[in-house]
């Protein structure tokens, strides 16, 4: 199975002589362990595909197949459970402002049922303490570094063990060291575990860590260049 | 940071699933969920975290269910008040049956019925006993300060045992005398400290009513209505001496006794096909719905009472949906979040109906310990029976349990525009 397929996928915004095409034709595959940067202007659509990817949208025209599923006329429900294997990073992190940063990656588990709750805050711990953050379980985001808070926001991606990670400028907000750590560790996720990794970047310090650079503009796909190992 | 760790300290509980250079794993089993119990648990749990992370906003919750709770509790009290007290007298009165003139609205305005019907239902053999009460109302001077007020007068021959009032079987001999009355021991404070001039001085007290001078000869219990500030028995021909106007032929209500073993429907029936129309025919529940429909639909303070209520808990509801919706409105990342890591609508919706449910009873608690002290407060002030028992507590929590309900599910709209994708 590849994790991501699409066919012909357009979408547009509006209706009538309002309508705004931001999709046009789009085909894209990502496989297991292969991380791949969509890169691109501002409104070339990048942001848009992703919420497609992620089954936060709707679709509209094309065929999308993701981790099995097509989406493509897909029902709400189907949706919500297909975004359950997906694991997104934010721009912003999205901390729940009330919970700690164990509580917040426990979040990612208590879908669930087969994992009850000792087990929810053991598995969050381990996983902080795999992205450096141990120490820091019981703080609230505010107590927390912005390089801290993405970190909890990766380790919340990677609890739910999912099959492909969706990250929007992950190293935005992190400072260049931070943002290497965090890219390593999704190099790692990606070759050890075989998680597609899409990533919206303009950041060209994790350039190298791409197995592909996928070009957008005018909402299609005008390059697709394969790094070399 | 940490160094970053090897591939197997990463998710070391998931099962083996190899890189990019091994075939693609085959797509997983959609996973079990927690089911609706325990998600729901769940939901509620984080709906408690939430709330609890803004102190002042929580308080500010509570404060709101609390004061609807206290306003719904002292309304109810009162209307319960109004009702008890309203039909105290007649729920004191031994009888199987009574008659009653059919535009009678209340026993404290009473059309007079002929007494003739007292006889004519002693006619019926199943008749065993039927008792002439007559009511009225006039001034009591209060023997202390000189000062007038209007007293419940209930003319009765004591001696027939149509009355249950506590203290008065003992006076029975006593008020067969002439110008006695038994006086009532919660009437009003107005009408003179009466049980400490009794304690003190001993029965019998001088007193005037309808300014004719009666002898006070001891102490009853009957309580205080809307209707009555306080009460005296007396017997019929000392009760004619003070309502000199009311006619010996004309009585207020006939309390009927039937032998032991009649069926009292059979014999209401027969009641009824004997006398003429000017006269009802009750058992005594009839009678006691009939004064308590008379303060609930004819009269104002009903509805005063009951749309009191309502409008607690239509300020209760607002303030409670002020709260989840500017709460909603405050977390709507967080929600948007939480639909983008797979949580469905529902869920939510179950985490701010789970927010009401909590401010529910966090207000409930302390208003209801709050209404519990004001209740003795204000039956202390007023005489007037508020009793703040199981059922009404029960009435009242579910009242602000779907006060908050209904916040909630009008909050649960905004939810809506948390909006997943959003969040790219």
């Amino acid at each position: 199975m590849t994790p991501v397929e699409l066919r012909g996928v357009s979408y547009a915004y509006g209706e009538g002589e309002l309508r705004r095409p931001v999709l046009r034709n789009v085909d894209l595959q990502v496989r297991s362990g292969e991380i791949v940067l969509l890169t691109g202007p501002s409104g070339s659509g990048k942001t848009t595909l992703l919420t497609l990817i992620g089954a936060l949208r709707a679709m509209q025209e094309g065929s999308a197949r993701v981790l099995g599923e097509e989406l493509r006329d897909a029902p709400e429900t189907l949706r919500v459970k297909l975004r359950r294997r997906i694991g997104f990073i934010f721009q912003n992190h999205n901390l729940l402002g009330f919970l700690t940063a164990r509580q917040n990656v426990a979040m990612a588990l208590e879908q669930d049922g087969a994992v009850g709750e000792r087990q929810r805050l053991a598995r969050a711990g381990a996983l902080l303490g795999a992205v450096g953050l141990q120490g820091h379980e019981d703080r609230v985001p505010a107590k927390l570094s912005g390089g801290q808070r993405q970190r909890v926001s990766v380790a919340r991606a990677l609890a739910a063990d999912p099959g492909l990670i969706l990250a929007d400028e992950p190293t935005a907000a992190l400072d260049k060291a931070s943002g290497q750590e965090v890219v390593q560790l999704l190099r790692e996720l990606a070759k050890s575990r075989g998680v597609a990794i899409l990533l919206v970047t303009h950041d060209p310090r994790i350039l190298d860590i791409a197995d592909r650079i996928v070009a957008m503009e005018d909402g299609r796909i005008v390059q697709a260049d394969t790094v070399p190992g | 940071m940490n160094e970053v760790p090897r591939p197997a300290a990463l998710l070391p509980w998931a099962p083996e699933r190899t890189g990019e250079t091994q075939p693609a794993p085959a797509a997983p089993a959609p996973r079990r969920g927690p089911g609706f119990l325990g998600s729901t648990l769940l939901a509620f749990r984080l709906a408690w975290r939430q709330l609890r992370a803004e102190k002042a906003r929580l308080a500010s919750a509570i404060a709101g269910v609390l004061f609807a709770c206290v306003l719904v509790f002292m309304q109810l009290g009162f209307r319960g008040a109004l009702f008890e007290s309203a039909t105290n007298l007649i729920g004191s009165m031994r009888g199987d049956l009574f008659l009653m003139h059919p535009l009678t609205l209340a026993s404290f305005r009473p059309e007079p019925l002929p007494r003739v019907r007292a006889q004519q239902a002693l006619a019926l053999p199943e008749v065993e006993r039927a008792v002439p009460v007559y009511l009225a109302q006039a001034t009591w001077r209060n023997p202390e300060s000189g000062t007038r007020r209007t007293i419940q007068l209930i003319g009765v021959d004591v001696a027939a045992g149509v009355l249950e009032f506590p203290g008065l079987a003992p006076l029975v001999d006593q008020l067969k005398r002439a110008d006695t009355v038994a006086f009532d021991r919660s009437s009003r404070p107005e009408f003179g400290p009466i049980a400490a001039m009794l304690a003190e001085r001993g029965a019998p007290i001088e007193a005037e009513i309808g300014n004719r001078r009666m002898d006070v000869v001891g102490l009853i219990e009957i309580g205080p209505s809307f209707g009555a500030d306080g009460n005296v028995v007396l017997s019929e021909v000392n009760f004619r001496r003070v309502a000199k106007d009311r006619q010996v032929a004309a009585v207020d209500l006939v309390a009927i006794r039937l032998r032991p073993g009649t069926d009292i429907a059979q014999a209401q029936q027969r009641l009824r096909a004997v006398l003429p129309e000017d006269v009802m025919v009750l058992t005594q529940a009839e009678l006691q719905a009939h004064e308590r429909r008379y303060w609930e639909e004819a009269t104002p303070i009903g509805f005063i009472f009951a749309f009191g209520s309502l409008m607690g808990l239509v300020v209760g509801m607002v303030i409670v949906y002020q709260i989840l919706f500017s709460d909603i409105a405050s977390h709507l990342k967080e929600y948007a979040t939480l639909k983008a890591m797979g949580y469905s609508g529902f869920y939510l919706a179950r985490v701010v109906l789970g927010a009401a449910m909590i401010l529910a009873v966090a207000g409930f608690i302390p208003g209801l310990a709050l209404s519990w002290f004001l209740y003795g407060v204000v039956a202390d002030a007023t005489f007037l029976p508020l009793r703040l028992d199981l059922p009404l507590g029960a009435l009242v929590f579910g009242m602000i349990f779907t006060m908050c309900a209904l916040a909630g599910l009008l909050a649960v709209r905004k939810l809506r525009d948390a909006n997943p994708a959003d969040m790219f």
